[in-house]
Parts: structure tokens; C-alpha cells; sequence
């Protein structure tokens, strides 16, 4: 078990710059998701801290030991690849033990390592099958057993779950947060999918074009986005983003989206966003805190009607589209409560919720 | 934080080296290592190609005068001219030539048309004969030219058709070697091209000779092209048949030919024997030169696409 | 006529009407005659000659009548004969041994260079195999000149002894299978870098994150994963060695005395120039169990292949 710092790492592949500085702290123990669209350097990241790559400047240190210049092989960690790159001429037991018998352990320990490796991991029966006798599932597993059984200093996850489809997906990734529990190693893990970073980390490192642009629980970065991108990448569907204006009212502010449709800034931010009076700027506001009206409206929310553009009937709810000024925005709703197409619906918007991001710099305010 | 530490905590299992280098310089170590060996791999392959066209540079004197036979102090081309305005010489490239594109023609037409047969026209013992394509280029040459060589003096003997000791003889025999590989690397390319492609191109009308010319001869080019190129390689380079069949001058090929006449008795002329040895390389060579990448296909192709 | 458009026959306009013109048009019939060519060559320059091959071993010198196994008898009491089965094994075996080393070597130090390099380097270390044998083979010949030897001319200039390349009969067959081995080499290294590129990149960062150095890596991963690869090489070169004619003829043309000589240089001195054809077809026999036996285990490699794909 062992904490790992990054200082000021750089990257640069023949004059492209794929990591520009990034600057991370992991405690021992904690799980934290490196996430970000393709392209952003997490990978990169990952397979610096794995050795894989080098850095062209900056630190690396796993436990208390600058590792820049370690091999690999001697940074006690453990990785699971996209494509679990499991050896396939070996069983499962000698894919798992690999590691230990390079290593010269004696049969007996990597014996029950292997064993206590597969208990956790369920594959104890398929100990002495080869990976291609094996389903992607199965061979995940594997993959994990390989690095469990180092019980190295870090594990190091490649978008592991990529390649399975949707249904294992979703209960790989409860495997993987239970196995976390048991097995309390150091995580890395990287991924490009939001909600798998959501449910997985302790903590979420969100990364853009090499640079990381937040980094907070998985609560931290839903609720308050530092940046535009942020707001927009974290949350299914996607944030509403809409330009609009600050206007004064009264003692209060309004933010005026367009000739029809205005909304009350709750009076905790009024003082934060009057600076911001008469500038464009970008409202946020997630299709979840957009629900239908009934009855009465909660403090901090307002009512109003919409034509509908677009219904899409998801089960157990509604996403209803509607246009503001050329722009579609979404809500959620309860399908027993949902308008029909072309047909005008009260809607109630949660401002507490709302986000108002300066689009020049890309921040929220 | 420590900033510099290149002691490790020692790994269980042993002692591990305890002082660190930069990866990079592992990483440039291992290219310099690979650099050198490769060099010397280079020397030895080329020392034999290089030292031909050292000697064929060399007047017979500089060769008799025994000097640094690594160098050539006074480079000529006497041995060129001598041997590109000797007729004998010029007969064994032209018989050469003219055996080598005869046969080149005859494997390409037949290999292409079986292995289009084999490969996608599924009849009963495709598959036994593919295989036997397969086993029939394991035969070697050399268990098989005497029997042939008995058979053509019978049939010389009974018909009064003269199969030895001519040169088109080659043409006939040649293709025995070439053929059976052609069609195997050519069975190996066949396969690959997706089957939507002749199910388009039934619907669209085509008989099974128009799907060859017109898009599996296409679509398969540089395997045809590589086939093409190792066949042209065989007959070139041939020796064993050349020499068994043929024996008067004027009807030897280019390897047999220099081997055979240019050994005079004990007079070694090994400036004009290095020339004609580097000449009748040439033609391999240069196709190599612009074709390597089909040239290797070939070769791979043989085994691997099996 | 429905049933024959349901055959995917050549679909014209006017539809044939007798039987002969169906049964040219069937696609079996098209296929089998695009074979026959194959077939005829096979058939008449390969097989037929490997059969007569052995009813010729079974006649006496003039091919006059039958001896049955006599030649064979005759063959297994010259010592001659089995100094050649002795030389053309060790000849094979040797030379497929270091053929193989060499290319496995020379594959993974090329595979570690950059990939642009790659290419340069490939082509340089191919070119004995572009030469024609017999053209390369002389450059040997020369080169191993009793009298003017270029090696000789640098040993001496090192104080090391001369060596009698061709005229010793121990440097004799090493010189025959150095020469095979230059000319092969080429073969193993492209065949085994290809095999070796087909291992994915990932297999081996895994292993170095399992903690394997470069050997571990190499006999771990590489070998095992290449091992088929290695043994359909072996085995082809194994029969191409072991019928090897041009590098013998030229080089030695057997000598000295008869202590180069393979079963294919054997037996066509006895045949052409010896002018005993049956003995010449019995010798050349002799290289038939070992083919046999190695092409038998390629197909079957062949096979296993094509099935753990």
C-alpha cells in the first residue's frame, strides 16, 4: 500500500504535448478515476505512474521513492489492460502466478496466493482452463487476479471494462467497488466513462486536452463544476447549457434566457453573481432539476410553460425537449405527468441547482 | 518528499540491483546493442556480394599479383566488356531470360486459374487437392531429375524428339517447382477476398471467368505480383535441372554456363568468372531492390497464410 | 429450367438445351478444368517420376531387367554410402540449427529498432537469399581459393595459420555448411520477425509489469508464442536442406575424397556423370522417409494452426 504523488508531469510525444502539467496527490488506499474524454492524457498518466511511458519533466513518486527512473518491473504495481493482455499460451493459474514465479516465491505461497486471489474473484474453477476458453467476463477477472496476487503498492486500471457490453459492464463495476473494499490497495483507474467514475472513486480527477480541470468526490464534481467542461462532461444526459443575460430586479437579480423565459436568481447567490450584471453569460442547469409542475412551487424554483419539441419515453421517466431560442433543452419528467408532442407543459425549474458560467474563461462563476 | 533516491527497497525473492538508470538509457543501450550485433550480421551476409564486385574489378594481373584481396588498386572494367561482347556469355543470359519469362508465363497462367478454382470454386476434392498442391512443392528437385532424365532419353529414343540438351527443355520442366508454391501463396490471397464480392458479382451477372479477370486478379495484385516475383527468383536461379539437361554450350543457362565454362582446365579466370557471377545476380537483385516488399510477401506468405 | 439457375450456373440468354453443354457449364466441371493444368504438371513431372524413381532403383545398370533390391544391397555395403547418409544428416541438422539461431537473433535485434529503420536493415540482411545460390556459392568458392584466399591473406597478416578450406576434409564441410547457413539465414530472420511482430505489444508491457527482464521475456512470451511459427520454418528448411544440391556441387563437388558428399550430389554423380542411373534413383531414394516424415508434421502444424486461429 503506498501513496502516489505526481509533480508538474509533461508529456510530450515528438512535439505534441499529451499531458501539460498535471499535479496529483493520492493518499494510500484511495480509489481515484482519472476521466476525460479520448485524447486527454489519462492513459498517458496512467502508463507514466506505470513506467510504461516516460515523463519528459516532472516527478513521479510511488510511496516515498522518486520512481522517474525505475523500471517497471521494480515499482511493485499492478495494472489490468483494456484487453486484459492475457498471456495465452499459459492457464489461468499461470497466468496469475506469472508475476510470483518470476519472482522465484516458493509453490506453496504462490499456491495460495492464486487460490485466495480466485476466492475473491469467483474463478476458482477455471483455474486450469486457457484464456481463449474463456468469456470476456472471465477473463477480465483474470486479469484482475494477475494484479491481486503481486499485492503490489498501486493498482493500475486501463479502461478494463470497455470491451464488455453494457449489461456486464454495469455488474463488473459493482464487483470492482467490492473487491475495492476487501482488497484496500491504491487505485488508479482510467476511464472515459462518466458513470463509471461516478460510482467507482473516492475521488474524480476530470482531465482536458492534458490538463486536469477538477478534482473532487464524485459529489463534489456533480454539484459544483469549477469549469464549463466539467459541468457539461459529468451527468447523463448533459447539462443544459443556454446563453443568457443578467438583469437587475428590484433587490434581486433575474437571468433572462430569452423574450419569454426568465428565472429568479435564488437570493443566496445574489450577491456572488451581481458583479456579473448585464455580461453574457452561459446558464447551466441539468435536464434532472428541470420536472414537471404540479401544484405548489418549491422555494428557489420557478414555473413555467413550454412547447414541447421532442418526448422520448425512457420507462421510468420522460425526457421531454423543448426550444429556447434555437436551442434544444431537456427535461425529466414523470411519464404520467408528460405533455405530448407539440403541445405546451408547466414545468418547474430547481435554480437552486442552476450553474452560471462566464464563457470567456470557461469557468463557473 | 525525497528528491533523489536510487535505493529501492529490496523486492522479495532476492537481492535486486539497487542503483537505477534511466529508462531512456536502458532503452538506448539496448538500440546500441542491437546496432552492433546487426552490423556484424550485415558484414558477414554482404562480405561475399562485396568481394565479387571487388574481384570483377580487378585485372587478372592485380589478381595473380596476389595483393590485398579486400582492395582494389587498379579498378577496370575490362571484365565487363570482355564478358557483355563475348557471345557465349550473352547467349547464356538470353537463354536464361527467355526461360525465365516462358516460365514465368506458363506458372502464372496455370497457378492463377487452380488456385481460383481452389480457393473459391468448392468441388469435390478441392480440399485433398490443395493439399496435394502442398505436399507436391515438398518434393525436391533432387529426388525427382533422374527418373525425368531417364524418361526424356526413352522418349527420345521411341519418338525421336530431342528432350535433352535443349534449352526450351527448361520451360517444361522448370514450372514443376514454381507452380505448386504460386498456387498456394496465390490459394492463400484467393481466400482472404471477402465472399460479398463474388456474391455481388454474381448478382450482378458475372460468369465465374469474368469474377477472376475483372475483381479477384484486381483485388489480389500484390500477391500476383509477389508469386510473380519468386517464380521469375526459381527459374533464374535454377542449377540442378540446367545441369542434368543440358550440356552443349550454346544451350546453357546463365548459373550452369558460368560454372561450367568459365572453369577452363586449370585456368581460373576469377575476374571474369566474379563479373559473370555478379551479373547473373543482378537481375534478383534489382527486382529485390525496387519489389522488397512483395518479395518478402512471397515469402511469408508460404507458410504463414497456410 | 429453375434448377439449373439454382446451381449459380452461367445464366445466358439462350439456355443451353443438351446434356454435354450442361455438363460443360457446371460450375464443377469449369473448376475442374481450371485445375487440370495443375493436375497435368503435378501428375506427370512430380508424382510420376517419384514412382518411377522407385522401380528404377530396382534395375540393374543398363536398365535391362530387374534386381530387385540388389542395388540397394550393393549401396548398403559401400562405406561410401553411409559416410554420405552421415554427412547429409549432420550437413541438415547442423545447418537448420544455426540457420535457426541466427534468425532468431538477428529477428528480435531488428524488431528493436524503430520501426522506420526497420526496413533498411531488413533489406540489407536479406540479400544472400536474393542471390542465386550458385552465384553466391562461387563467391565462396573463390573466397575459399586453396591459393589466393582472401581469409587466408587476412589470417596470415594476423599470424593465425592458414586454413585448407576446401582441401581439409573437417574445414571442407564446414565451409558447406557455413555456405548454407549464409544463404539460408535470411529465410528464418524474416520469418521469425514477422512472427515476432504478431505478438502484441501488451503481452509484453504486462510481463515487465509482472517484473520479467529482457530474457524472461524473450523465453516466457516470445518462444512460446512463436513456437509454431519455428517449427513449420524448421521443418520446411529441414527439407530443403537435406535435399540441397547447388552449394555441395559447387563448392566441393563432394570432395575430398567423397567426405562432402549429400544423397543429392551423390546421386547425380552416380547417374549422370557415372552414367548408373538405377544407383543414382536408389540413392536419391533415400532422402524420400525423412521428407515423408517432416512433411508430414508441417501439415499437421499446418492444421493445428489454421484450427487455434
Amino acid at each position: 500500500m503506498a501513496q502516489v504523488a505526481l509533480r508538474n508531469i509533461v508529456k510530450t510525444f515528438d512535439r505534441t504535448p499529451a499531458v501539460r502539467g498535471i499535479n496529483l496527490d493520492i493518499p494510500d488506499r484511495e480509489f481515484i478515476v482519472l476521466v476525460g474524454p479520448s485524447g486527454c492524457g489519462k492513459s498517458t498518466t496512467l502508463r507514466m505512474i506505470a513506467g510504461l511511458e516516460e515523463a519528459t519533466s516532472g516527478e513521479i513518486y510511488i510511496g516515498d521513492q522518486l520512481v522517474n527512473d525505475v523500471p517497471p518491473k521494480d515499482r511493485d504495481i499492478a495494472m489490468v489492460f483494456q484487453n486484459y493482455a492475457l498471456y495465452p499460451h499459459m492457464t489461468v493459474f499461470e497466468n496469475m502466478s506469472f508475476g510470483l514465479r518470476l519472482k522465484k516465491f516458493p509453490k506453496a505461497e504462490i499456491r495460495e496466493r492464486v487460490q485466495g486471489a480466485a476466492r475473491i474473484l469467483d474463478i476458482t474453477d477455471l483455474l486450469d482452463r486457457r484464456p481463449k476458453q474463456l468469456s470476456g467476463g472471465q477473463r477480465q477477472r483474470v486479469a484482475m487476479g494477475r494484479a491481486i496476487v503481486r499485492n503490489p503498492k498501486v493498482f493500475l486500471f486501463d479502461e478494463p471494462l470497455s470491451n464488455l457490453d453494457a449489461k456486464l459492464r454495469v455488474q463488473m463495476r459493482t464487483e470492482i467497488k467490492k473487491i475495492h473494499q476487501q482488497v484496500t490497495t491504491t487505485t488508479v483507474y482510467v476511464t472515459h466513462d462518466q458513470v463509471e467514475a461516478m460510482t467507482l472513486a473516492d475521488r474524480v480527477v476530470i482531465m482536458n486536452a492534458g490538463r486536469i480541470d477538477q478534482i473532487g468526490t464524485p459529489h463534489e464534481v456533480y454539484h459544483t463544476p469549477k469549469t464549463q467542461f466539467v459541468a457539461g462532461f459529468i451527468g447523463s444526459p448533459t447539462m443544459n447549457m443556454l446563453p443568457c443575460r443578467l438583469v437587475e430586479n428590484g433587490s434581486g437579480l433575474t437571468v433572462r434566457l430569452s423574450d419569454w423565459l426568465s428565472f429568479p436568481v435564488p437570493p443566496s447567490r445574489v450577491d456572488r453573481y451581481r458583479p456579473q450584471v448585464s455580461n453574457e453569460l452561459t446558464f447551466g442547469l441539468r435536464p434532472e432539476h428541470i420536472i414537471e409542475g404540479r401544484g405548489d412551487v418549491p422555494p428557489g424554483a420557478a414555473a413555467f410553460d413550454a412547447r414541447l419539441d421532442v418526448v422520448e419515453p425512457m420507462g421510468m421517466e420522460t425526457m421531454v425537449y423543448f426550444v429556447v431560442d434555437g436551442v434544444e433543452v431537456c427535461g425529466r419528467v414523470n411519464p404520467a405527468a408528460a405533455g405530448r408532442v407539440g403541445e405546451s407543459m408547466r414545468l418547474v425549474a430547481d435554480l437552486n441547482q442552476m450553474h452560471l458560467i462566464d464563457p470567456g474563461t470557461e469557468l463557473v462563476i | 518528499m525525497t528528491t533523489t533516491t536510487t535505493v529501492a527497497e529490496p523486492a522479495i525473492g532476492g537481492n535486486r540491483a539497487t542503483r537505477y538508470g534511466s529508462i531512456s538509457r536502458g532503452r538506448r543501450r539496448t538500440l546500441h546493442t542491437s546496432y552492433f550485433f546487426l552490423i556484424l550480421f550485415v558484414i558477414f551476409f554482404l562480405i561475399p556480394p562485396v568481394y565479387m564486385l571487388i574481384t570483377s574489378l580487378k585485372s587478372s594481373a592485380e589478381i595473380s599479383a596476389a595483393t590485398n584481396p579486400w582492395w582494389v588498386y587498379h579498378p577496370t572494367l575490362s571484365n565487363y566488356v570482355d564478358l557483355l561482347t563475348q557471345k557465349t556469355y550473352l547467349i547464356f543470359f538470353r537463354n536464361s531470360a527467355v526461360v525465365s519469362l516462358c516460365v514465368v508465363s506458363v506458372t502464372m497462367v496455370i497457378s492463377v486459374l487452380a488456385a481460383f478454382a481452389l480457393a473459391r470454386m468448392k468441388f469435390w476434392g478441392s480440399a485433398t487437392l490443395a493439399t496435394g498442391v502442398f505436399l507436391a512443392y515438398l518434393i525436391p528437385d533432387t529426388l525427382v531429375f533422374i527418373p525425368l532424365f531417364k524418361t526424356f532419353a526413352f522418349i527420345h529414343d521411341k519418338t525421336g524428339v530431342e528432350l535433352i540438351n535443349h534449352w526450351w527443355v527448361l520451360i517444361i520442366l522448370l514450372p514443376t517447382l514454381t507452380v505448386p508454391f504460386c498456387t498456394w501463396i496465390m490459394i492463400g490471397y484467393f481466400a482472404s477476398i471477402p465472399k460479398e464480392l463474388d456474391e455481388a458479382a454474381l448478382i450482378d451477372g458475372a460468369g465465374y471467368i469474368q469474377m477472376l479477370i475483372k475483381i479477384f486478379i484486381p483485388v489480389a495484385l500484390p500477391g500476383i505480383i509477389a508469386a510473380t516475383i519468386f517464380c521469375f527468383t526459381v527459374s533464374w536461379a535454377n542449377f540442378l535441372y540446367g545441369l542434368a539437361f543440358t550440356t552443349s554450350t550454346d544451350q546453357l543457362t546463365l548459373p550452369v554456363g558460368i560454372v561450367t565454362t568459365l572453369i577452363r582446365g586449370d585456368v581460373y579466370a576469377w575476374g571474369e568468372i566474379m563479373t559473370g557471377a555478379l551479373l547473373g545476380a543482378a537481375p534478383p537483385l534489382i527486382i529485390y531492390a525496387f519489389l522488397m516488399d512483395y518479395y518478402i510477401a512471397g515469402l511469408t506468405a508460404g507458410a504463414t497464410k497456410g | 429450367m429453375a434448377d439449373v439457375a439454382a446451381r449459380g450456373v452461367h445464366v445466358s440468354a439462350a439456355y443451353p438445351r443438351s446434356t454435354m453443354h450442361k455438363l460443360v457449364r457446371r460450375k464443377s466441371t469449369i473448376a475442374f478444368l481450371m485445375t487440370l493444368p495443375l493436375i497435368t504438371i503435378v501428375a506427370c513431372l512430380v508424382v510420376y517420376p517419384a514412382f518411377y524413381s522407385v522401380s528404377l532403383a530396382l534395375m540393374n545398370k543398363s536398365m535391362q531387367h530387374f534386381v530387385g533390391f540388389g542395388n540397394f544391397i550393393f549401396l548398403f555395403k559401400r562405406n561410401t554410402f553411409w559416410m554420405v547418409v552421415q554427412q547429409t544428416v549432420l550437413f541438415a541438422v547442423t545447418a537448420v540449427v544455426f540457420k535457426a539461431a541466427i534468425g532468431f537473433v538477428a529477428a528480435h535485434f531488428v524488431h528493436n529498432l524503430p520501426a522506420k529503420g526497420q526496413r533498411k536493415w531488413r533489406g540489407m540482411l536479406l540479400i544472400p537469399w536474393v542471390i542465386p545460390p550458385a552465384m553466391s556459392t562461387l563467391a565462396w568458392f573463390w573466397l575459399f581459393d586453396p591459393s589466393y584466399s582472401a581469409f587466408n591473406w587476412v589470417f596470415v597478416h594476423l599470424g593465425v595459420p592458414q586454413v585448407a578450406w576446401l582441401g581439409n576434409p573437417y574445414w571442407a564441410r564446414f565451409a558447406v555448411i557455413l555456405v548454407n547457413v549464409w544463404v539460408g539465414s535470411p529465410f528464418f530472420l524474416i520469418m521469425y520477425l514477422a512472427a515476432l511482430k504478431s505478438v502484441p505489444e501488451q503481452l509484453h508491457e504486462a510481463a515487465a509489469i509482472d517484473g520479467a527482464n529482457w530474457w524472461q521475456k524473450i523465453w516466457y512470451i516470445n518462444l512460446p508464442m512463436m513456437r509454431n511459427i519455428i517449427q513449420i520454418t524448421a521443418l520446411f528448411s529441414l527439407i530443403v536442406t537435406f535435399a540441397n544440391f547447388d552449394i555441395v556441387k559447387i563448392l566441393t563437388n563432394g570432395g575430398p575424397v567423397d567426405q562432402t558428399h549429400v544423397f543429392a550430389t551423390w546421386a547425380f554423380n552416380l547417374a549422370i556423370s557415372g552414367n548408373d542411373i538405377p544407383l543414382g534413383a536408389a540413392v536419391s531414394l533415400f532422402m524420400a522417409p525423412i521428407l515423408a516424415i517432416a512433411a508430414f508434421l508441417i501439415l499437421r502444424n499446418v492444421r493445428r494452426r489454421g484450427t487455434e486461429a
